[in-house]
């Protein structure tokens, strides 16, 4: 095992702050992009719905 | 052979084809990064100039490629797309491009990251980061584009012309360490020369970079589902598909 | 020929174009794209003089000396043909150290020092444990004594 400590861990031999703000914004990115893209999937889902029962009418 | 493709290319198949192979691909690429993190942070040695700050290479390198690969990616599609007039590729490089964006951004932002404490700068003028930060803009360029025109055949023409263009600038990137003297060093992978790195940090980023690539078709896969529907909705198949769905 | 061939074809065409335009601007700019001159760049007088530049090459081992104020610092750069003495007043970056790689900007002053502004390190795409490197450096001090 590399890290004696969870606090060492978190440290990052001192470079915690530019190694956990790297994979933060990862998380972040890809969070979002799956978030957003199954919003959308279900927006455009229930649009095509509607459109589709009113051009019926 | 053929005949398979050509069943393949009909967005109604497609469409069926591509809900079925992104769980496949996104748990893939789920458990991928988690045996990829394990390796960056609890195998993976300290490096002996860079400390752990080196640790960023992790997805600083697949976030890179993701991004240049997705650009190539893209050009090929609309390359078929502009000669074949074929509906579908249009609509696989509308899906890849906020996907190319993301990691394209990631890419200048972990970079970033690592060149503050590194280099002491978090951003320098040469010729990779520029060339890389051009990249970023032509995806956003080509997604306002492609927002910008509201017909959606000359939007991908327009599309698919200007991402030809930019195309030009993958290659420069990717030998801009070799051609110009730059901060950042060279490639640590490549195909001339043994790779110069430690064999377990090696694994993890091969790991995290098909864990990328995995991410990328699964989400690109998906997105294209939206599009299919949106653009095929007065066809019987979708009329179909949206009636059983209630 | 048929119409999808010559398509492609004009693709093909448009895209190696392109491709030449680009590689001929970039030659034109060439100069540009310069991020750091050679100590043996600056002494042949190719740097420019009127205005800030960037120099890159080696910290010079036992060079770097510090004033008493313990900001500034001296050292020389080299590219084991030719050196430049260069002084900087401010923080080094971490990895900032001799035989090792730097890029400093800044402009050539008096008696050709070089007054550096921002001093960033350079370092190469190796990566390894301390061991390996420690067994490395081991195995090329072996391979020079025995071939001196």
């Amino acid at each position: 095992m590399i890290w004696a400590s969870w606090n060492e861990f978190v440290a990052m031999g001192g470079y915690g702050l530019y190694v956990w703000g790297s994979y933060g914004a990862v998380l972040v990115g890809v969070v979002l992009e799956i978030v957003l893209l199954r919003r959308g999937q279900s927006e455009t889902l229930k649009r095509l719905k509607r459109m589709q029962t009113w051009e019926k009418q | 052979m053929s005949i398979a493709w050509f069943k393949y290319s009909s967005p109604a198949t497609f469409y069926g084809l591509a809900g079925k192979l992104v769980p496949w691909f996104g748990w893939s690429a789920g458990i991928l990064t988690l045996i990829g993190l394990y390796i960056a942070f609890f195998l993976a040695p300290t490096d002996f100039q860079q400390g752990e700050a080196y640790r960023v290479i992790f997805i600083h390198v697949p976030a890179a490629w993701m991004s240049m690969f997705i650009y190539m990616v893209m050009a090929f599609w609309s390359a078929i797309g502009l000669a074949w007039n074929t509906r579908l590729s249009f609509m696989m490089s509308r899906a890849l491009a906020p996907t190319g964006a993301l990691f394209a951004f990631l890419s200048l932002w972990t970079g970033a990251f690592w060149g503050k404490p590194m280099w002491g700068a978090w951003w320098v003028w040469d010729a990779r980061l520029t060339s890389a930060l051009i990249l970023f803009f032509l995806y956003v360029g080509i997604m306002a584009l492609w927002a910008a025109i509201d017909d959606r055949r000359r939007g991908d023409k327009a599309g698919a012309l200007l991402i030809l263009v930019g195309a030009i600038n993958v290659p420069i990137i990717y030998f801009s360490v070799k051609w110009w003297n730059t901060l950042h060093q060279g490639a640590s992978i490549s195909m001339t020369k043994a790779p110069s790195m430690a064999s377990l940090m090696l694994w993890g980023m091969l790991v995290m970079a098909i864990a990328a690539w995995f991410y990328s078709i699964a989400v690109a896969l998906y997105r294209v589902r939206g599009i299919i529907l949106e653009r095929e909705r007065q066809t019987e198949w979708v009329k179909k598909l949206l009636e059983a769905r209630s | 020929m048929k119409s999808r061939h010559k398509k492609l074809l004009a693709i093909g065409l448009g895209v190696a174009g392109l491709g030449v335009i680009a590689a001929l601007v970039l030659n034109a700019f060439q100069d540009n794209l310069v991020f750091f001159f050679s100590p043996t760049q600056v002494i042949a007088g190719e740097a420019p003089k009127d205005r800030a530049f960037r120099i890159g090459g080696l910290v010079e081992a036992d060079s770097v000396k510090r004033d008493p104020d313990g900001l500034t610092v001296r050292f020389l750069v080299t590219d084991t043909a030719k050196t430049i003495p260069v002084t900087y007043k401010g923080i080094l970056p971490d990895l900032f150290k001799e035989g090792k790689g730097v890029v400093a900007e800044g402009k050539l002053g008096e008696g050709g020092m070089f007054m550096a502004t921002q001093v960033l390190a350079k370092h190469d795409e190796n990566y390894m444990p301390p061991e390996a490197a420690q067994a490395l450096e081991q195995a090329q001090k072996a391979q020079a004594t025995l071939s001196q």
